[in-house]
């Protein structure tokens, strides 16, 4: 399939999908899968990043408008975004010309596995962190912040085993 | 100005970071202030008309329950109508009555729900086209629910009792004894009533009602009962929680007040403050 159809049919997909499926879960009363983050993780590794930073902005005020939260979801979203490159150079140790063939599913699961760990708690982290905007109850920032994302974790990785033939 | 070039270029996606991340912030501040979010809420036309027909097939999976609060309340609006006037019990409609009365009724459903965020918003499906502004107390049968935020057309954005901004008038049942009531954010089931004097009998499982001390609500509307007492009295503020009726994870049918009279207490208050 064509790569911009491909990321624009991804891109409605996973708000829909967040939106009115994955908010309404609230699993033992408050946790929420995050699940939109992954369309960061499937965009294309490219040296001009002005699609991602606004792609990943349009992304997370979408899912801010269905849920009244304001900017939070933006914010997080294109937190991780832009830091999305350091973090592939941490853990990949990739250079500017293996960006073209820089793909998710051929890289060793471990440190893929690392990779989406960490950018999934950042975000969260962000988003709970800005969603609370007081620092009492920190305490429960930290669990929503840790329930989430195993659930977000869980949800992704199942979700591309299943989807993706190859793997 | 090479320099000025350079630096453009060499920072360019950082500079478009910080700029997408400063628009985001001031998305969440204006949020954050009453009444100053016109632009990103679940108030508006797409967002509201995708809620309403997502709700519009949900709602057939839950129309028992929902009959059966209806018939509960027309139970106790039954009974109540009794004790209040001998005749029995049927309804007296007189055009000129009506229209003396301080408050009107409206009737809405609630298309989208949250409760599990420390600044809650609920969106309805109804707006100004049926006479719904800004700060009009919401309930349904059994308390208080929450005000209302900003409305479009058709649709209207009320902030929850759930949210760390609401500040509601509130007294103990019964007596004259009045504090704010307001959330800490943990406990979707539980409130706060602050500022109310020590000398209040309080105890617990003593019913909360609205005080009538807001133009916004009405007196003795049910809130919740008092779960817990601060024994010791060491609170400044003299915390007490109220465990509330409504379970705010599963409401649908509400009622928004309309006082009549709003505009002319706020002007006469503030003539006194000026």
């Amino acid at each position: 399939m064509n790569k911009t159809l491909y990321l624009i049919v991804l891109f409605f997909f996973l708000i829909g999908l967040q939106v009115f499926v994955l908010n309404n879960i609230l699993l033992f009363g408050f946790i929420n899968p995050y699940l939109y983050i992954a369309f960061v993780f499937f965009f294309p590794l490219k040296e001009n990043r002005y699609n991602l930073l606004f792609t990943s902005f349009l992304m997370g005020i979408a899912v801010d408008f269905f849920a009244d939260t304001g900017g939070v979801h933006a914010f997080a979203t294109v937190f991780i975004a832009y830091f999305r490159l350091f973090f592939i150079k941490v853990f990949f140790n990739k250079l500017e010309a293996d960006y073209p063939f820089f793909k998710l599913k051929e890289e060793p699961f471990g440190k893929v596995f690392n990779y989406i760990i960490t950018l999934t708690i950042l975000h969260h982290f962000l988003l709970f962190a800005f969603s609370n905007f007081s620092f009492n109850n920190f305490s429960n920032v930290i669990l929503n912040t840790l329930y989430s994302a195993i659930f977000t974790l869980v949800l992704f990785f199942s979700g591309s085993y299943i989807f993706t033939k190859d793997y | 100005m090479q320099q000025i070039v350079y630096f453009f270029q060499r920072y360019k996606y950082f500079l478009l970071f910080v700029c997408l991340e400063l628009i985001s912030l001031s998305l969440i501040f204006t949020n954050l202030n009453y009444q100053q979010s016109k632009f990103i809420s679940s108030s508006n036309f797409l967002v509201g008309g995708l809620y309403e027909k997502i709700s519009n097939t949900k709602d057939y999976l839950s129309l028992k329950e929902i009959n059966e609060t209806l018939v509960e309340e027309n139970n106790q609006l039954r009974n109540l109508l009794d004790s209040q006037n001998k005749s029995g019990g049927f309804l007296i409609t007189n055009d000129s009555a009506l229209s003396n009365n301080k408050f009107t009724y409206i009737n809405a459903k609630i298309i989208n729900n949250n409760f599990n965020s420390a600044f809650n918003f609920l969106t309805i499906d109804a707006g100004e086209n049926r006479g719904i502004e800004s700060e009009m107390a919401v309930i349904n049968g059994k308390g208080v629910i929450g005000i209302t935020d900003q409305s479009s057309s058709k649709y209207a954005r009320i902030q929850s009792i759930l949210n760390k901004n609401t500040r509601i008038n509130a007294r103990l049942k019964n007596t004259n004894y009045f504090g704010t009531l307001s959330w800490n954010g943990e406990d979707y089931n539980v409130v706060q009533l602050i500022d109310i004097p020590r000398q209040a009998p309080v105890n617990v499982g003593d019913t909360i009602e609205t005080g009538g001390k807001s133009t916004i609500f009405p007196e003795a509307i049910p809130i919740g009962y008092v779960s817990k007492i601060d024994e010791a009295q060491k609170s400044v503020d003299n915390e007490i929680y109220v465990t509330l009726f409504n379970d705010m994870s599963n409401l649908k049918y509400v009622y928004i007040i309309k006082n009549h009279d709003k505009k002319e207490i706020l002007k006469l208050e503030n003539i006194n403050n000026e």
